[in-house]
């Protein structure tokens, strides 16, 4: 029990996907304009990376390890986050239409997220089984969540600064980053 | 100039991925914490990057619309594959250093974009030779993150020691914030110089579709805000 809190713990706070291991920047950098477009992103992150990282675990326990196919993961979870997110679209588009309208419209950009991939990957090379994997995902996309609510709030406030020319625009959110990231560095000192 | 070498020029230094087009900014951040690692991580990609231009451009005609972002991502996957497995066979030491970036290469979005903006409308010598120039102009931009993040962080380059035993470095330039902070420098050095970057596709541009940032991105956008907005209302 203490090692699944641990998991969780551990994805979305010490190793942060974002801040400490570089996955997903292009939204964490592009979607972090409004508070209310990147919590839905978050939101439709957490949804995606959760049932990703399961589908994926069950595949690799399953289909590629029995049949010695592990060196394909790449190929088929690329294609299985892929298809996944279409169905997870098609199937909240038919019965809650209320999640729809609020993850819709992202759901088909995280496709290409490579946070999606890389928790995958991540897990089984970790060696986790279905719980931890499930877990580790949820932790993950919990801390992306954060960490791009974070950056949103932080970006509202600098917008009307005045700035020197050179570091407007992706300079001083990639410093607001760094700032974030040396915070995220204090996680590391957690003991259990 | 001849239109081939024109195509290094371009990835080299007019459109170089990195620093002008700011695309692929995971790995940069990611791997550039060594000058070396800067090195195997922009070769791997560049091999990935020719051979997956060739092979879509061989097939551009036989590959139908509707499915070509698909079909790109398989191809590129496979050859992905490829590359990961050479390397754990034959450079141990840069599988163990690059770890996970190796195989989200897949993602990365300079390979499906130049798919979609060169390969796919051009025949097949000439974007080999885009993805060469494109895949050097990648590699010279990690090299350089990394050798300035490994001079400041650990007083070394390519290994070797550079600053004097008596200076201390600075270890948080090769902790995760000093990848923010060097990319960060170096967008600031290139606007006050006045070399124009595509820096609003990294902070308002492209939303989280790495992949199809390049062209389709681009042209869906306007619609997307628009919807985003009714969301958010």
């Amino acid at each position: 029990m203490k090692s699944l809190i641990l998991i969780i713990i551990s994805g979305a706070l010490i190793n942060n996907v974002v801040l400490n291991q570089f996955l997903g920047i292009c939204s964490f950098l592009g979607v972090s304009k409004q508070m209310k477009a990147s919590a839905s992103l978050g939101g439709a992150v957490i949804f995606v990376i959760t049932i990703a990282s399961a589908v994926a675990s069950l595949l690799y326990d399953y289909v590629l390890k029995p049949f010695g196919l592990d060196f394909m993961k790449t190929i088929v979870f690329i294609l299985v986050i892929a298809a996944l997110v279409q169905i997870v679209e098609m199937f909240l588009k038919k019965t809650s239409p209320g999640i729809y309208k609020a993850l819709g419209i992202f759901l088909p950009l995280i496709t290409t997220n490579c946070a999606v991939l890389g928790v995958a990957l991540t897990n089984v090379q970790n060696g986790y089984n279905f719980i931890e994997s499930v877990l580790s995902g949820f932790g993950t996309a919990v801390g992306f969540t954060i960490a791009i609510v974070l950056l949103a709030s932080i970006r509202v406030r600098i917008r009307e600064e005045d700035l020197p020319a050179p570091l407007r625009g992706a300079p001083i959110v990639m410093i607001s980053a760094a700032l974030m990231s040396i915070a995220f560095m204090g996680f590391g000192g957690l003991s259990f | 100039m001849n239109k081939y070498v024109e195509r290094l020029y371009n990835g080299l230094i007019k459109e170089n991925p990195t620093l002008v087009l700011m695309l692929g900014m995971c790995p940069t951040l990611a791997v550039s914490t060594r000058a070396f690692n800067g090195i195997g991580m922009g070769l791997s990609t560049t091999a990935v990057l020719i051979l997956s231009n060739l092979v879509i451009s061989l097939l551009r005609k036989a590959i139908p619309d509707e499915v070509r972002l698909p079909a790109y991502i398989v191809i590129v996957a496979s050859l992905v594959t490829v590359t990961e497995l050479l390397i754990e066979a034959y450079l141990p030491s840069v599988y163990e250093a690059l770890g996970i970036y190796i195989p989200l290469i897949v993602v990365n979005c300079i390979i499906l974009g130049r798919a979609e903006a060169f390969a796919n409308k051009n025949k097949p010598l000439l974007s080999v030779m885009d993805g060469i120039g494109m895949g050097l102009g990648f590699t010279v931009a990690l090299t350089l993150a990394g050798l300035v993040r490994e001079v400041l962080g650990n007083g070394t380059a390519f290994g070797l020691r550079v600053l004097p035993k008596s200076v201390e470095p600075m270890g948080i330039f090769v902790q995760p914030p000093g990848a923010f902070l060097v990319i960060a420098l170096f967008i600031i050095i290139m606007n006050a110089i006045g070399i124009k970057t595509r820096q609003k596709n990294l902070v308002d541009g492209c939303d989280g579709c790495c992949a199809k940032c390049m062209s389709s991105c681009q042209k869906a956008l306007p619609v997307q805000e628009k919807k985003a907005e009714e969301v958010t209302e």
